[in-house]
């Protein structure tokens, strides 16, 4: 794991978070669903606004292919 | 043939209808149901004095395993009822999770990392058992409980006062009055169903294959016993898979099946064989006991219905994943008895009643959204949901995080009260003991004998102090302490391993409900605060007389 990413920054809320993603996405198609995870990548990057943090967020998620 | 041996109980003539004993006027509880639920409600009940008559329309216990894991906390309820050691005994042991994706383990967890506990995170004893110890326990009342199997109630008539049941029996019908009735009738309640009361929620469209098989040779690669659960293993592909360990060489098989099935084909041997071949190899198994099932999650919209109040499934089901079902119900037995059993005696006033249904409407919601919860992360519905979890567990191979998104269940846990029922304004959650919690266990002492702090903290109005903290004396409170010193006027523990003053603080006196929840924490008890904190359990007429 790289040392610049947290450990656990969702702590107790990681289910809620996880169903809240889940239900933004139900009935949207595809195409939809593609364009909502792009909107939620560049608003997420946005409150992040750290580029060294985003970084090294690039990276760890590229080397999961 | 199922290796546990079915003992039919036997069916006695009530005395309404000439049988052996006195039949009351009126019943002070009507229990409608001799499952866990209904026999652990007539147990606790008898335990404080007030008797009870149960009925069931059958004279067996539970067919199929059913409910296997139970949790610490109620086998702490079981244990104030007189029958947690035999489960513990019996049981199987064990506190780890793990979790596989294909072929390769990504994570673990264990669910009681610390010691100091008579009992363990979970033990796995099939629901016949633990139905059978629940009986022979009952009967240990005879002057209090009157089990009357195969006598089915048919029609209940709440008239404001009492409740007047017809019951069919093999005698004939006839008919008792009971102050209240506790349906315990199970998800398919039938008192629920002649009430025409919603029971709404979440239907999951998913099969799943549960299957329990006697395998000589362990299909574990340990001995030690564990919980595991597979994403998409090779041996069920795309699919999710779970395994667990039962007494007498039971393993207990959890298959997904997907939405697309035909229930029916699905619970035949020649579907069953080949699916658990596959999972358990050449290793030789005989088929215990299956079915094919699908879940929801739906509860009530409220527990208590003037006199007819909803205990366990009849008031609220989830999915299996996590256990919350059966332990869910212990729960509310635990909440509900005693405070019947106050209003019965008097001590209290029926809006007492009212704090139960507060009070499990919030457990069975945190059980209900942990199970749905739970579920929607096992049973992917779109390709976007699908994609998502494949990532998350392709990311928990090294992130933490990932890994905490992973969800196979979350296992039922103590029920925590605080801020709601008799715990509404105490809302100081900062300490780690405070209103609302379950009791926690420690070892403990008295005149070098080892006994439990669950074993004496729980059944009854008490008063408990941790270190030195002096304890004033309130009617109608027994006061208990722990680690302090000796030549109190109350009976005292030691605290050896200083484990109890660790994990209650020391100075620290805790007012304890009787079903071993947190009432109120105070540093230095006053009286007059104590007498305080009862006043929302008590009637008007007990409280005067306290005060």
């Amino acid at each position: 794991m790289p040392e610049s990413l947290k450990e656990d920054g969702l702590g107790p809320s990681g289910d809620e978070f996880y169903n809240l993603l889940l239900e933004l996405h139900t009935g949207l198609d595809e195409a939809e669903s593609h364009a909502l995870n792009a909107r939620l990548v560049l608003l997420m990057a946005n409150e992040i606004g750290d580029i060294e943090r985003l970084k090294a967020v690039f990276e760890a998620a590229a080397k999961y292919r | 043939m199922p290796q546990y041996d079915y003992q039919p109980f036997d069916v006695i003539t009530p005395p309404e209808l000439g049988g052996e004993g006195k039949a009351k006027d009126t019943y002070p509880v009507a229990i409608i149901g001799a499952g866990p639920i209904g026999l652990a409600a007539a147990i606790d009940l008898a335990t404080k004095g007030i008797p009870s008559v149960v009925l069931d329309d059958n004279n067996v216990v539970s067919i199929g395993s059913r409910a296997i894991c139970w949790a610490k906390r109620t086998l702490e309820i079981f244990d104030r009822l007189g029958v947690g050691d035999r489960m513990l005994e019996k049981g199987v042991t064990w506190k780890t999770g793990r979790l596989f994706h294909g072929g390769s383990e990504v994570y673990n967890f264990d669910l009681l990392p610390e010691e100091g506990h008579k009992y363990p995170a979970f033990v796995n004893l099939q629901q016949y058992y633990v139905e059978q110890y629940l009986v022979e326990r009952a009967r240990e009342f005879p002057d209090l409980i009157d089990l009357r199997f195969k006598n089915k109630v048919i029609k209940h008539n709440d008239l404001g006062g009492h409740v007047v049941l017809l019951i069919q029996s093999p005698d004939g019908e006839y008919e008792i009055k009971a102050e209240y009735v506790l349906a315990c009738d199970g998800a398919g309640s039938p008192t629920r169903a002649r009430m025409e009361l919603p029971f709404e929620g979440q239907s999951f469209e998913e099969h799943f294959l549960i299957a329990d098989v006697e395998m000589e040779q362990s299909p574990f690669e340990t001995e030690t016993a564990e919980r595991w659960f597979w994403f998409e293993p090779d041996f069920h592909p795309g699919q999710s898979a779970l395994l667990h360990k039962q007494p007498d060489n039971i393993y207990r098989i959890d298959l997904q099946l997907g939405p697309e099935t035909d229930p029916k084909t699905e619970a035949t041997e020649e579907k069953v064989f080949p699916r658990i071949k596959a999972m358990v190899g050449d290793k030789p198994f005989k088929l215990d006991w299956m079915s094919v099932y699908k879940f929801r999650c739906a509860k009530l919209d409220r527990f208590v219905h003037n006199r007819v109040i909803f205990v366990g499934d009849s008031a609220h089901v989830v999915s299996p994943f996590g256990a919350r079902g059966g332990n869910g119900g212990i729960q509310d037995v635990d909440n509900l008895c005693w405070k019947l059993a106050m209003v019965l005696n008097g001590e209290a006033s029926d809006t007492l009643l009212e704090t139960y249904n507060e009070e499990r409407m919030h457990g069975s919601e945190e059980n209900i959204l942990n199970s749905s919860r739970a579920t929607n992360f096992m049973t992917p519905k779109s390709p976007v949901e699908q994609l998502f979890r494949n990532e998350v567990l392709k990311l928990s191979k090294d992130l933490p995080f990932a890994r905490k998104l992973i969800n196979s269940g979350r296992l039922s846990t103590p029920c925590s009260l605080a801020g709601v029922g008799l715990q509404l304004d105490s809302a100081d959650e900062n300490s780690s003991m405070h209103a609302g919690k379950a009791v926690v266990d420690a070892p403990v002492t008295v005149n070098g004998q080892e006994t439990w702090l669950v074993s004496i903290l729980q059944g009854g109005l008490k008063l408990v102090g941790f270190g030195d903290v002096k304890l004033p004396e309130v009617d109608g409170v027994e006061r208990i302490g722990i680690g302090c010193s000796a030549g109190q006027d109350y009976p005292v523990f030691a605290d050896p391993n200083g484990l109890a003053l660790k994990r209650y603080g020391e100075g620290a006196a805790y007012l304890l409900r009787p079903d071993g929840h947190v009432l109120a924490v105070f540093l230095e008890p006053k009286p007059e605060d104590i007498i305080s904190a009862l006043a929302p359990v008590f009637s008007e007429a007990k409280l005067k007389e306290v005060a």
